[in-house]
């Protein structure tokens, strides 16, 4: 009765360690982004400085945050992938 | 405001439905089982499901949205795109794959996988209704606003419209025709909004945005206390004065027609800038800027009213690179139209004036959400309580969360979000270039801030306008066939198979599922005709909320928390539902729209998620606590004796 996946899926042996980084890149990226809200909320005057090249920070941080989330989804990627070919073959062999 | 209606649009229009339509035929002919109605059979490959997480994410919110609100108000517009972005981290990260693991069609799947509770059940479904519903909203007052300039139909007709497509597209094909819908527009929106953005960056910035662009008009004027007493020129009469606050209003005739203008008395030499101006005559009869819509004196605004090169005022900069855009705008000055709406003789006037801004109080937070000048502790708080929605609410969605059940692996779930991350991220960054586009370029109707990205096209020509409309169209189309099959999944598939236990086959599954379709799209018309007027991203931000509130915390504490029961479940997904619709019907836009003033309504706050999200964690885990089950003698027997060992 109870509801299972809509498709049969393989044993995978890597879960705990993607889930440990996962919760990890979750926090740093949680912390940058808090960091975004908290200089908003308390220092918003800091968002309209000059923060380089003629830019202010309100715009490099805010368009930080928008590739950093791709770079570190890539990074994640890259590490799940490398932990499921060693770990479940590990287990296969 | 008055748009012209043109063959192009209509048949470019027409060519998108009807490849719509083609597609969702194709498909139907192929969904035959419940898993390929609600799950596309799991064998959707994952680059596609990426693109098509773009599709059903980037909707009309997105596009129209937040554009035009930040084609009004600058950088806080952009907010928006920052945190719809950073909301797909916690998917990646937290949900995507253990959601995949757990679930088989519907996110009450997911949640309910290890209890079997019929409380999950019931509440789940009920969840999935009411976000879907509020998602639904937005894309439908979308629809609206996009077939009126490209068709010259009511608002109405633009919200049946799509509703039928839609519910002809889900009721026949369900989750393959929607997917593949999805994909084609996630790509073609974020071709052609790049080739927008290199549009604007090509024109670069100018004072003039075009040739036809209405130039506005100043006059000298005399005035003696306060009150206008004179116009320097002598074609003008004065008729009226309206003061409300520090801003005062005059009334002109000129060759009998009349016009509002703007007095500015602080400076050393009085003078009367030209406004627009909407009037509702005592017998009902419209007139824009004094005129009737006929007479088409109802202007496509936005420009800028000074530049800065090196130092240098210049009239034009010619093409700029992304950077040198946004440092150009910085360093000039923006012309805004504000509105102020007040009665004169028995007739309601609703009045645009120009307001010049800085650009670089455009590029930081602050002319929408307030947190420096005018701030309050509410308004603060109302950003911090967005800025946590926005976070939150997107693995919260659950018509994002069933497009992990249309990929066959766990692998391929993560692949297809780093797609959509990719894909989504470089649109939000395009967003801000569309909406600054449209502000200094000539792109707003004053009216309608949902226009913002659609008309910036316009002014690069017909043809280009025409294709964003029906990209723009095909955006709402995707996104609420994705909304609709996540309704429709909840009320047969969780509603009536799993918690009423009504014997269904497989065949007559995907027929309750495709008659809830058609409900759930006959409710979504109804109420995009009522909520006509509101910015569609504002109305998104409030189902992020609700979805952020009721989801997020029973999502979250299943995956991360061994002692979650399935009533701090049930519990959670209760009072996080109630208490941020709770917020949201007792919320200052909200009163406006019953007909209250703003600051008559009794919570002041807009967002509702920086109350109702933590409620919704504080009650799974005290609901839980208090509802563990004792452990069985034998088991503890066997773990005493695991402890002595």
């Amino acid at each position: 009765m109870l509801h299972e996946p809509a498709v049969e899926m393989g044993q995978d042996h890597s879960i705990q360690k993607k889930t440990r980084l996962g919760i990890i890149l979750f926090l740093i990226y949680l912390f940058i982004y808090s960091g975004f809200v908290f200089i908003g909320t308390l220092f918003p005057k800091l968002l309209g400085e000059e923060f380089s090249g003629g830019l202010n920070l309100a715009f490099v941080y805010g368009m930080g945050l928008i590739v950093l989330a791709a770079l570190m989804g890539l990074a994640y990627n890259y590490f799940c992938t490398r932990f499921e070919n060693e770990m479940n073959k590990e287990v296969k062999s | 405001m008055i748009y012209d209606v043109s063959s192009t649009a209509i048949f470019i229009f027409i060519f998108f439905v009807l490849a719509v339509l083609g597609l969702s035929f194709y498909f139907a002919r192929k969904t035959k089982s419940a898993s390929g109605y609600y799950a596309a059979g799991g064998q959707i490959n994952w680059a596609v499901n990426g693109i098509a997480f773009a599709g059903d994410y980037l909707s009309a919110a997105s596009f129209l949205g937040i554009c035009g609100m930040i084609a009004f108000y600058g950088y806080d517009g952009f907010l928006y795109s920052i945190g719809y972005l950073a909301g797909w981290v916690v998917a990646l990260f937290l949900v995507a794959e253990p959601l995949k693991r757990l679930g088989k069609y519907t996110f009450c799947d997911a949640l309910d996988s290890k209890f079997n509770s019929r409380g999950i059940k019931l509440t789940a479904a009920i969840s999935t209704l009411v976000v879907s519903i509020f998602y639904l909203i937005p894309q439908m007052v979308g629809a609206g606003a996009i077939v009126t300039p490209l068709l010259g139909f009511p608002h109405w007709v633009g919200v049946v419209l799509v509703g039928s497509i839609v519910i002809f597209i889900v009721a026949t094909a369900g989750m393959t025709s929607t997917t593949y819908v999805q994909f084609i527009k996630g790509g073609l929106l974020i071709i052609f909004s790049f080739i927008l953005v290199f549009l604007v960056l090509n024109k670069g910035l100018d004072t003039t945005p075009d040739e036809n662009y209405h130039q506005f008009i100043s006059l000298n004027a005399s005035v003696t206390d306060g009150k206008i007493t004179a116009v320097d020129d002598n074609s003008y009469k004065v008729i009226s004065q309206v003061n409300d606050k520090d801003l005062s209003f005059v009334q002109l005739e000129k060759e009998g027609i009349r016009s509002w203008w703007k007095l500015n008395s602080k400076k050393e030499r009085p003078f009367l800038e030209e406004a627009l101006s909407v009037t509702v005559k005592k017998d009902g009869t419209k007139l824009y800027n004094g005129e009737p819509k006929e007479s088409r004196k109802f202007y496509q605004v936005g420009h800028i009213k000074s530049i800065k090169e090196n130092g240098k005022e210049v009239e034009k900069t010619g093409a700029v690179g992304p950077f040198e855009f946004i440092n150009k705008i910085e360093q000039s000055e923006i012309v805004r139209f504000t509105k102020k709406a007040f009665t004169a003789d028995g007739d309601k006037v609703t009045i645009f004036y120009q307001n010049v801004t800085a650009g670089k109080d455009l590029l930081k937070p602050g002319l929408y959400y307030k947190l420096d000048k005018g701030a309050t502790f509410w308004s603060i708080l109302d950003f911090i309580s967005l800025m946590l929605a926005l976070f939150l609410g997107t693995s919260a969605l659950p018509h994002i969360l069933i497009r992990y059940y249309t990929v066959p692996s766990q692998r391929a779930a993560r692949k297809s979000t780093i797609v959509a991350i990719a894909a989504i991220g470089f649109f939000y960054i395009l967003t801000l270039y569309m909406g600054m586009g449209a502000m200094i370029n000539g792109g707003l109707d004053i009216e309608s801030s949902n226009m913002s990205a659609p008309l910036l096209a316009k002014t690069f020509g017909i043809t280009l306008f025409s294709i964003i409309s029906a990209i723009a169209f095909a955006t709402i189309l995707g996104t609420v066939s994705g909304l609709i099959v996540a309704a429709s999944g909840a009320v047969a598939h969780d509603l009536m198979d799993k918690y009423m236990k009504i014997k269904m086959t497989e065949k007559s599954k995907v027929g309750y599922g495709r008659l809830a379709a058609v409900a759930v799209g006959i409710i979504a018309i109804v109420l995009g005709i009522i909520f006509q007027s509101q910015n569609v991203n504002f109305l998104v931000g409030l189902a992020f909320a609700i979805a952020a509130s009721a989801n997020l915390p029973a999502i979250i504490m299943l995956l991360f928390w061994k002692k979650t029961t399935a009533r701090g479940i049930a519990a959670a997904i209760v009072v996080g539902m109630l208490s941020s619709l709770i917020i949201i019907l007792f919320s200052p836009t909200l009163y406006e729209i019953y007909g209250y003033l703003p600051e008559e309504a009794p919570i002041p706050l807009q967002n509702p998620g920086i109350i109702s999200i933590p409620l919704g964690f504080l009650t799974l885990v005290m609901v839980s606590l208090f509802t563990q089950k004792k452990p069985e003698p034998a088991a503890e027997k066997l773990h005493l004796e695991e402890v002595v060992s």
